[in-house]
């Protein structure tokens, strides 16, 4: 028993600073990646082509002023990014990084846990994130942060419901809840080759889930000045940032476990093919953040409940039809 | 009754809905392409630009083998400035020697024409490539003959 919890304190602590790793460099990834796109350097004074740019940013979040609003409802405004970075974090627990290694004769999965509902759990907790938008734009008394959370809370229930049906089809076919399983069943062939529409529109709702440019109408630098967060500072604002990007690294961790085939590939061990994979998403992400404008909000609505959700239904139809046919 | 389309046709080459994705592919390669490009920018203090060897920037008050400076004090360069940057105090020796006292360029009032320059009969002033001086205040601009002598030190490093 004491040596069960030894274990996973150890791998807590390890996928913790690993994320935490990874999300500090994901805003350099991110800066850098935009830079190249048009023509500049990025980052380049901070250590070796600006490798030391996350510390930087992190020691100045610390040493900021922390401003709350005369007319904020103080509560809930500090309560909020905690419900932001809590939920972000708190999806870590089911990524499956990799397969069971022994060390040391010890059996030791390389993931925390194993939920038979897995998904379920990722869909829900990530509803939950949304709260920390919602709840932080409407608590800082701010008209720019209002109509954000407005548009926060609108856009997350109109892309949960076809990422959801998006990964019941993924679902049906790997006839498993639990990521780890999911995983498992994409040995032979990867899930992008049997759903490539529900691929295509995961990769969408997830975008719009995140918040991520075509769909960041929470936080639209032009309209809205900075969103939701617009009146937070210091390290309140840089735990909303920090979810932000825990979220896309979530997304494309999630990615790579339903549709790439998660560990699988070949030569190269488990966790690297995983994190080789993560990171393209995560590169594709900054990329499409480069070329795509702002969809406007009424073109947002009308995307997710006319095409997508019909969409994403179609999917199911013809998932279950196939399945029938083959009798898979 | 014949029917009349009165609505006006703003663009005929609006895509219709749904037809965009072409062109978001299209944007995407052209990203891409762009990320694999050379960037256009420069790091500065570290790299820089490369300039006309006709250059006009800090003045140089030029010194002889022995060490003096050539100026005379003739004061035809602050005859001949248009903004008047140049004040010269000449001094005399008993021997008959002449050479400026004080010899003042306000960097701030001087537009770069090198007229100085070309108006030198003793070839004592020139124009060199430095162009990034900065400093806190306007006095600091008024180059007196020691920082006239040494322009090169003025050189940005980033340090």
């Amino acid at each position: 028993m004491i040596e069960f919890t030894i274990i996973l304190l150890i791998k807590t602590l390890v996928v913790f600073g690993v994320s935490m790793l990874i999300v500090a460099y994901s805003t350099w990834i991110e800066r850098k990646v935009l830079g190249l796109v048009q023509l500049r350097h990025g980052p380049m004074r901070v250590g070796w082509h600006g490798l030391l740019q996350p510390l930087a940013d992190g020691v100045k979040g610390f040493m900021k002023e922390e401003v709350i609003p005369d007319n904020a409802d103080k509560p809930v405004f500090v309560i909020a990014p905690i419900i932001s970075i809590g939920a972000a974090l708190s999806l870590l627990v089911i990524i499956p990084f990799g397969d069971t290694v022994t060390i040391m004769g010890r059996e030791i999965t390389l993931y925390l846990t194993d939920l038979d509902i897995g998904i379920l759990y990722v869909l829900a907790i990530s509803t939950i994130g949304s709260y920390g938008c919602m709840l932080g734009g409407w608590s800082s008394g701010n008209k720019y942060g209002m109509i954000g959370a407005l548009r926060a809370g609108a856009q997350m229930i109109s892309y949960e419901l076809p990422m959801a049906l998006a990964v019941i089809s993924v679902v049906m076919v790997c006839g498993t809840l639990s990521l780890v399983g999911i995983v498992q069943s994409q040995a032979g062939l990867w899930n992008i080759v049997k759903q490539p529409l529900a691929f295509f529109l995961f990769i969408i709702c997830g975008l719009a889930e995140i918040n991520r440019t075509p769909f960041d109408m929470p936080e639209a630098e032009a309209e809205l000045a900075c969103g939701f967060n617009v009146e937070y500072s210091s390290m309140k604002f840089a735990l909303f940032f920090m979810a932000e990007y825990c979220h896309m690294f979530i997304f494309g961790s999630l990615v790579t476990t339903l549709f790439l085939g998660g560990w699988h590939g070949p030569l190269l061990p488990g966790p690297v093919w995983f994190f080789i994979k993560t990171f393209a998403v995560i590169f594709f992400c900054v990329w499409e953040r480069s070329t795509f404008p702002r969809y406007r909000y009424d073109q947002v609505m009308e995307l997710g409940w006319k095409i997508l959700i019909p969409a994403g239904l179609l999917n199911i139809v013809l998932t279950g039809l196939w399945m029938v046919i083959f009798n898979i | 009754m014949e029917k009349k389309d009165y609505v006006m046709k703003v663009s005929g080459r609006r895509p219709e809905k749904g037809n965009y994705l072409v062109p978001l592919f299209k944007g995407l390669a052209y990203t891409l392409k762009n990320y694999f490009g050379k960037p256009i920018t420069i790091q500065y203090p570290t790299e820089r630009r490369k300039i006309a060897d006709r250059w006009r920037g800090l003045h140089r008050l030029k010194v002889d083998d022995q060490g003096k400076l050539k100026c005379v004090a003739c004061g035809l360069c602050a005859k001949i400035c248009p903004p008047q940057a140049i004040t010269i105090v000449p001094y005399e020796e008993e021997g008959g020697t002449r050479y400026p006292k004080e010899f003042i360029i306000d960097e701030i009032r001087c537009i770069f024409c090198g007229f100085c320059q070309q108006a030198c009969p003793k070839d004592a002033i020139e124009l060199t490539k430095v162009y990034d001086y900065v400093d806190y205040h306007r006095e600091d601009f008024k180059f007196d003959i020691e920082k006239l002598k040494t322009p090169e030190k003025f050189i940005f490093t980033g340090k």
